[in-house]
């Protein structure tokens, strides 16, 4: 499997290690979020038969983390982005 | 300076740095490089390409390597580059370029932290295809990646068709010459 690194082009998906959910990159507020809300951050995920989004670390390369698009029917992936675009795009600063 | 007995050894533990060569190829250990990797603080990345212009210091796109004089850089992610300089020069390559760069970069030394090992000679796809997933037939002078050989992450600088630049790390200097000598000795 081949994954579109947005900077390097197409790379080995061995060179990759797999996170999981993209959802990761919304922790709640420590200071304001509820314990029910952290307990779903932490615990609940979904599992589409479909398109997922995923986070995945090039640690074998560049070592920059991305947000890949996937099919999880398929295999197909749709996109890759860095995580930190994502991230800051969603208000995230750090 | 304190007198004391010590002598410096280099990363593969001897006292001079090391050279193999098998059929075409040279394996060349480098001691005579110092290395900094440097990162440009957020919202500062314009005034930190344009302080190492002021220095000669190349700052290259992804994926690529620019060797000067005496300053040159490798690309290693968005926003970091390792930078290389001449060691007799540059020893205490700090001092070079803390005063350059202030508070709007994090320079930290990498000097001792690797191997440098020069791969020199023909033929050296048929080298290297036989150790990572670099296709160095097809990817152009100068470029640069992260991969791996034999486990060990390395960062690999084709600088021309018959010399690759390896930095791999120092503690296991002697795995990655081994997996180099074994592969050469496959190949040739």
């Amino acid at each position: 499997m081949l994954i579109p690194h947005p900077i390097l082009g197409p790379r080995d998906a061995q060179e990759f290690v797999y996170l999981g959910d993209a959802a990761l990159i919304d922790r709640p507020d420590g200071m304001t979020a509820g314990v029910e809300e952290f307990h779903d951050y932490l615990y609940q995920r979904d599992n589409p038969a479909g398109v997922h989004r995923e986070l995945w670390y090039h640690e074998q390369g560049d070592r920059s983390w991305l947000v890949v698009t996937r099919d999880t029917v398929t295999h197909e992936i749709l996109g890759a982005e860095l995580a930190r675009d994502v991230a800051r795009a969603r208000g995230r600063s750090k | 300076m304190a007198e004391h007995g010590l002598k410096p050894l280099c990363a593969l533990g001897e006292a001079a740095p090391k050279a193999v060569t098998i059929g075409p190829v040279t394996i060349t250990e480098r001691a005579d490089v110092a290395l900094a990797s440097l990162a440009p603080r957020r919202g500062r990345e314009d005034e930190v390409r344009a302080k190492a212009a002021g220095i000669g210091l190349p700052l290259p796109g992804p994926a690529a390597a620019q060797a000067g004089a005496p300053l040159g850089a490798v690309w290693l992610t968005p926003e970091i580059w390792l930078v290389e300089a001449p060691f007799d020069s540059h020893e205490d390559i700090l001092g070079h370029l803390k005063p350059v760069f202030g508070d709007a970069a994090s320079i930290t030394e990498q000097t001792d932290a690797w191997v440098r090992l020069d791969v020199t000679g023909r033929d050296l796809p048929r080298l290297f295809e036989r150790l990572c997933n670099v296709d160095l037939a097809e990817v152009p002078d100068g470029f640069a990646t992260r991969t791996v050989i034999e486990h060990l992450g390395v960062t690999l600088i084709r600088r021309s068709a018959g010399e690759v630049t390896l930095y791999g790390p120092r503690s296991s200097a002697g795995s990655l010459l081994h997996a180099l000598e074994v592969a050469a000795v496959s190949a040739f």
